[in-house]
């Protein structure tokens, strides 16, 4: 078994008297899609906050890429150790131009934190602009490069927001639900997007209620209920996991 | 056709400097038509238009609302007449401790209001204009000589100049090497420091830095998560405008040696923020726009009377013209704020980009209609 790019041990969190999480043992494999599914209020997006440092465990810890710590961290210095998010709404900078959507999370990749240089210049940025040109025709998107991003629908403002996380070459990026309120035709072409991203060999987190979606991505899935991991495997043993179809999938047929 | 169109769309950085500093240095030959063309209104519009443009470049690219960005002005103005009493008449010095030290007074307002953000920003900023202002005529009294203000003396100590030579008779003026900074050459003095605070504004539009301050206004949590920590580069955006700032109150002071707390009011506060809108927010030539327009109306439409407007429309018969006259008097002389507010109305109203997006729509629709008949004309042939 190769190393794991994320390590959660024994990750305990409670809301007053609510425990949200209990006990989370998780690996995940470098090149791997894992998902983490299960009913409203089990915990995912709990988990998903502990993860990305929204969110600061009671107990337990969360490593990354080996050993280095998740916990306490601001957003900024988690995406700088090489963690990329994709948000259940699609977070995109509305007022600017899909080109420039894309050239910042390279900007903040190649800089840093915080950089002062105030007068370098745009149009010096060649290789960055080009970068972003590819990343853009790679989720078919080149045409309206130069269009604002907030007019954009719904499922082109999720694959630009895909595509500002491809262009930082994360080692490990956590997509919350990334179907969430689409339509069909959308959720499908997100879903063929995410397909070939996967043949990247990106690692990959996954949180999602849509069935189709989770079977037809993921290598690994984890089942959450009521804040506990109650089934682990891949995408067969969980469709035939029986505690998983009482707690979950409600005997639907899948 | 088409390199026209590129030309239009694309300006290189040369020819946007070059074009602007023609267009500022030649102000007093196409201000003249208008009754605009005076040295002490010429230097109002350059020196406003170095505090508008380094307003813009925190409003305008991160869209925080200071409120009290007069402090700068008010501060700028005073060290420089400090530097004037202490060391030299010379205004170099004067304006480069005005910019040094109104930095430092930026990164203490910049460090604590940028805590927060919107409303609640702006409100702290507000407070530590107000604070400042009040301080000018109380405990500040020392610095700023309070309600009098702060003016050149006889016996001012001024180390350098008199090291150099004797003291002449009567109050010195400001000068740069032996150039007096008064009328016509102090606004070409003052218009070369816009240019060059143009140009440095613009270099920060264009680059990677002012499209990170962009993409903070556009969305901060965004930006966070994709690992740019914001908040210095907030502060950065906000010490910049305030040397900007800093420098102008410097050439207000250059212009006229005397330093009073009233350039620190909340109103002067409101003014840059009113020329930006006005102009165009997060634009480069919006603000300038919005100071030219403000000043004008400030300047010389205050100045008009009924004497003035019944000479104007002196051609028409008596009834009209009495009529025309009592139509407008109000909005001219002590009313031009009604003509100002009316103004402001509807260009908030019809263009929320300020006059800036008025001139693109014209430019967009010229461009079109020439993109047409360049096409009908290629079908013909």
């Amino acid at each position: 078994m190769s190393k794991p790019v994320l390590k959660i041990s024994n990750v305990n969190k409670s809301f007053g008297g609510l425990q949200a999480l209990r006990d989370i043992n998780l690996e995940i494999e470098k090149g791997k899609v894992h998902a983490i599914i299960g009913p409203n209020g089990a915990g995912k997006s709990t988990l998903l906050n502990v993860l990305v440092g929204l969110l600061e465990p009671d107990s337990g810890s969360v490593t990354f890429n080996g050993g280095i710590n998740v916990i306490g961290k601001s957003p900024h210095e988690i995406n700088q150790i090489g963690l990329a998010r994709v948000f259940q709404t699609p977070e995109i900078f509305p007022d600017l131009s899909l080109l420039d959507n894309v050239m910042i999370p390279a900007f903040s990749k190649r800089d840093g934190a915080f950089h002062f240089q105030l007068f370098r210049s745009l149009a010096s940025e060649t290789k960055i602009t080009q970068e972003a040109k590819e990343v853009l025709a790679s989720v078919g998107m080149e045409a309206k490069a130069e269009e604002t991003a907030g007019s954009l629908s719904r499922g082109d403002k999720r694959r630009l927001e895909l595509a500002m996380c491809l262009i930082q070459h994360p080692d490990l990026l956590l997509l919350d639900e990334p179907t969430a309120g689409m339509a069909r035709h959308d959720t499908n072409k997100t879903i063929e997007l995410l397909m070939q991203i996967k043949e990247g060999g990106m690692t990959k987190i996954i949180i999602e209620h849509d069935m189709h979606v989770v079977f037809s991505l993921a290598d690994t899935i984890s089942v959450l209920s009521q804040g506990a991991i109650i089934a682990s495997g891949t995408p067969d043993e969980i469709r035939g996991n029986p505690i998983v179809q009482e707690a979950y999938l409600g005997g639907v047929e899948l | 056709m088409k390199r026209l169109m590129n030309i239009f769309k694309k300006q290189s950085d040369l020819t946007t400097i070059l074009l602007f500093a023609a267009g500022v240095l030649t102000m007093p030959i196409w201000l003249d038509p208008i009754g605009a063309n005076y040295p002490d209104l010429l230097q109002k519009f350059v020196i406003f238009g170095i505090f508008a443009v380094g307003y813009n470049i925190l409003f305008g690219l991160t869209g925080y609302l200071s409120f009290g960005h007069a402090v700068f002005l008010g501060v700028g103005s005073y060290t420089a007449v400090w530097s004037f009493k202490l060391f030299t008449m010379n205004v170099l010095p004067a304006m480069l401790f005005a910019t040094l030290i109104s930095g430092l007074i930026a990164a203490a307002i910049g460090f604590v209001s940028m805590r927060r953000s919107g409303i609640y920003f702006s409100i702290l900023t507000l407070a530590f204009a107000q604070m400042f202002y009040n301080l000018a005529y109380s405990v500040l009294i020392p610095i700023t000589n309070g309600e009098t203000g702060l003016q050149l003396r006889m016996h001012d100590i001024r180390i350098i100049d008199n090291y150099f030579s004797d003291p002449v008779a009567g109050l010195p003026s400001t000068e740069l090497f032996g150039m007096s900074m008064n009328g016509y050459s102090g606004f070409y003095f003052c218009a070369v420091v816009l240019i060059l605070a143009f140009y440095v504004a613009m270099k920060i539009f264009r680059s990677p830095f002012g499209m990170k301050l962009k993409a903070i206004k556009s969305n901060q949590h965004r930006m966070r998560y994709i690992g740019s920590d914001t908040r210095p580069y907030l502060i950065t955006a906000f010490i910049i405008s305030g040397m900007f700032a800093g420098l102008a109150g410097a050439l207000l002071a250059v212009t006229d040696p005397l330093a009073g707390a009233e350039r620190m009011q909340w109103t002067a506060s409101g003014e840059v923020i009113l020329m930006t809108i006005l102009g165009g927010v997060g634009t480069l030539f919006g603000p300038l726009i919005g100071v030219g327009v403000i000043k004008y109306l400030e300047n010389i439409f205050s100045a008009i009377n009924e004497a003035v407007l019944h000479n104007f429309f002196s051609f028409m018969p008596l009834w009209a013209e009495n009529l025309l006259v009592a139509i407008t008097a109000p909005f001219v002389g002590e009313g031009w704020h009604l003509t100002l507010g009316i103004l402001f109305m509807i260009i908030i109203i019809f263009l929320p980009g300020g006059l800036m997006e008025g001139f693109q729509k014209i430019k967009r629709r010229y461009l079109t209609i020439s993109m047409k008949d360049s096409e009908s004309t290629t079908k013909q042939e």
